[in-house]
């Protein structure tokens, strides 16, 4: 009976976690699964589930979306790339500090940290001021460009903290070894940092997906721009087609949380171990 | 020469020509990122703070009734909403360290508003709150026959809708983060505390938040800088309106930039910066110390 009532006590705030948390999410299934103008009746399911939506969407028939598949691959064009370069450019930066101990890394570490630490919004302006002068604007590399320094700072600094945990033997064992850094680097440190590189493939990738005011501040033409961009051009007209927002949406929301999903113990032991530090 | 004889000094145990190959691969693999901290880093913001530096900007900015407007919302987007959100992520911590199963379930689909975009998920709560056949109104109206707000017309409430919704997307991180900071308490410290007959109150006075104390504050910091830069939440939601009555600096930046006004854009930013430096360096210094890390845990 106790444990019966304790647990009543828990559902007390599971509910509301559970409909607070799906609530948006819910709301966008509902329009994107129900024929036109029924999302607006104000009905609490879908009385008539329909993939009519999905159709008109992925066949690129409507005046909004059609460069919707252009779109998506520009996306997932822009992800990927900063993702990789995300993850060479931070995993060589973490290896000379940590491991090769190279003169003035401190100082580096600090100033990746004092990057990350300034809010994205307000980077935005000067970063798009400079993309002009180095004439990228309007070229997918400025956004990707950006994505790899928004993203670096973070994967530094996880990937900073997870190899100073190896062994400093390694290291030296190594070295008795007569192995070269770059051994060192490809045959032992590399193949030790497997989970926290896909922790941070995984991060950095989702942020490029997901980004919407570098997008949209970098990228005007509309066969380059990114679908969050094109999202969020619905918002210029009062009548745009909601359902089909929707339904674009619920597609470009799909494959972050998938990715998400697929390597979240990672994420998890990942990224959470670099955040509680401090 | 006598370099070669200064490193051998320096470092006995290992042969010059040894340190000189790992010398060069520390300075060579910290070239990649040094370039995109120089290109992308400092030259933008030496360029934007050179565009910042005429003082008509300033004044032109301090008459614009809506960047005061928008330093009080930011004011209280930063304090209310980061404090709300982080007194509801330290309840849920407790919640989501049980083990019961449907609570682990939950666990994975509380993570949802985090691992999605912001845009789909921001524009479908702009679309429940639309007054006239939004979801929430048309329910308000089925259950009680009475018209529900105007919700985004009246700019205080949608400023709250805007923080709801920067708490909605960012409380599974930090929810995250506290879970982590609670897993690291030794469970003996609890089973102590039940022998000795604590309330859950007690234990929570007494051992829960001493050890999660220095995590909830830095945390809460660091929140408070992001949220400076909430873009996302009031852009999408609102952008700026009723009448540019719900900007926040991080969209007035932005505003004034598609307005061409890059210098009082520029100008926004500075006037932001005596807030965020210095919680940003507090921070720095506190995550580069090895040592207050490790006593973290986790």
């Amino acid at each position: 009976m106790k444990k019966f009532l304790s647990e009543g006590k828990l559902l007390l705030i599971g509910l509301p976690v559970l409909l607070w948390t799906m609530l948006p999410i819910y709301h966008i299934c509902l329009f994107a699964f129900n024929a036109k103008d029924k999302g607006f009746s104000g009905k609490l399911w879908p009385s008539d589930p329909t993939l009519q939506n999905i159709g008109i969407v992925v066949q690129q028939k409507h005046f909004y979306l059609t460069h919707f598949w252009s779109q998506i691959g520009s996306s997932l064009l822009i992800a990927l790339t900063a993702g990789a370069l995300t993850l060479f450019v931070a995993t060589t930066a973490a290896f000379a500090i940590s491991r090769l101990r190279v003169p003035g890394g401190r100082f580096v570490m600090n100033a990746a940290l004092f990057t990350y630490l300034i809010p994205a919004a307000f980077l935005a302006v000067p970063m798009y001021k400079a993309m002009g002068t180095y004439g990228l604007l309007n070229n997918r590399w400025a956004l990707i460009l950006a994505m790899v320094t928004l993203a670096s700072p973070y994967a530094i600094w996880v990937l900073k903290q997870a190899s100073d945990k190896l062994p400093l033997e390694l290291d030296e064992a190594a070295k008795i070894d007569g192995a070269t850094p770059w051994q060192l680097f490809r045959l032992v440190y590399l193949p030790l940092m497997v989970p926290s590189l896909v922790a941070i493939g995984t991060y950095a990738v989702l942020l490029a997906w997901n980004e919407y005011l570098y997008a949209f501040l970098l990228l005007s033409r509309e066969e380059h721009q990114t679908l969050a961009v094109a999202l969020g051009h619905f918002l210029n007209a009062d009548d745009s087609p909601w359902e089909l927002l929707m339904t674009a949406g619920l597609l470009y929301a799909l494959p972050p949380a998938i990715l998400y999903y697929v390597f979240r113990k990672y994420m998890v032991g990942g990224l959470t171990a670099g955040a509680t530090k401090g | 020469m006598t370099t070669a004889t200064a490193s051998m000094l320096e470092h006995p145990a290992i042969t010059p020509k040894r340190m000189d190959a790992y010398a060069k691969w520390g300075l060579l693999l910290i070239i990649p990122y040094a370039l995109v901290f120089c290109i992308f880093v400092i030259y933008p913001v030496f360029y934007g703070l050179s565009l910042a530096s005429n003082p008509e900007s300033y004044r032109k900015l301090f008459k614009d009734p809506v960047f005061f407007r928008s330093v009080i919302n930011t004011f209280i987007f930063v304090v209310v909403a980061v404090n709300v959100k982080f007194l509801i992520a330290l309840v849920l911590s407790g919640f989501f360290i049980r083990t019961n199963w449907w609570i682990k379930i939950l666990s994975v689909i509380f993570i949802l508003p985090w691992a999605v975009p912001s845009i789909p998920t921001i524009l479908s709560i702009r679309f429940m709150l639309n007054p006239e056949w939004g979801v929430i109104n048309t329910t308000i109206f089925n259950l009680t026959g009475n018209d529900g707000p105007n919700w985004l017309n009246d700019p205080w409430i949608a400023l709250g809708m805007s923080m709801l919704t920067h708490i909605w997307k960012s409380l599974p991180f930090w929810t995250l983060i506290l879970i982590a900071g609670r897993l690291a308490i030794p469970a003996g410290l609890y089973e102590a505390a039940s022998v000795d007959g604590a309330t859950s109150w007690q234990k929570f006075k007494f051992v829960t938040w001493p050890s999660l104390k220095t995590l909830y504050l830095t945390s809460t910091i660091l929140s408070m800088i992001w949220t400076l830069g909430d873009f996302n939440s009031v852009y999408l939601l609102t952008g700026g309106n009723p009448a540019d009555l719900t900007h926040v600096m991080a969209t007035l930046g932005i505003r004034y930039l598609r307005l061409d006004q890059v210098d009082m854009a520029m100008a926004t930013i500075v006037c932001a910066l005596p807030f965020v430096l210095p919680l940003a360096y507090y921070m720095m210094r506190r995550l580069s110390k090895p040592t207050e890390a490790d006593a973290v845990g986790a």
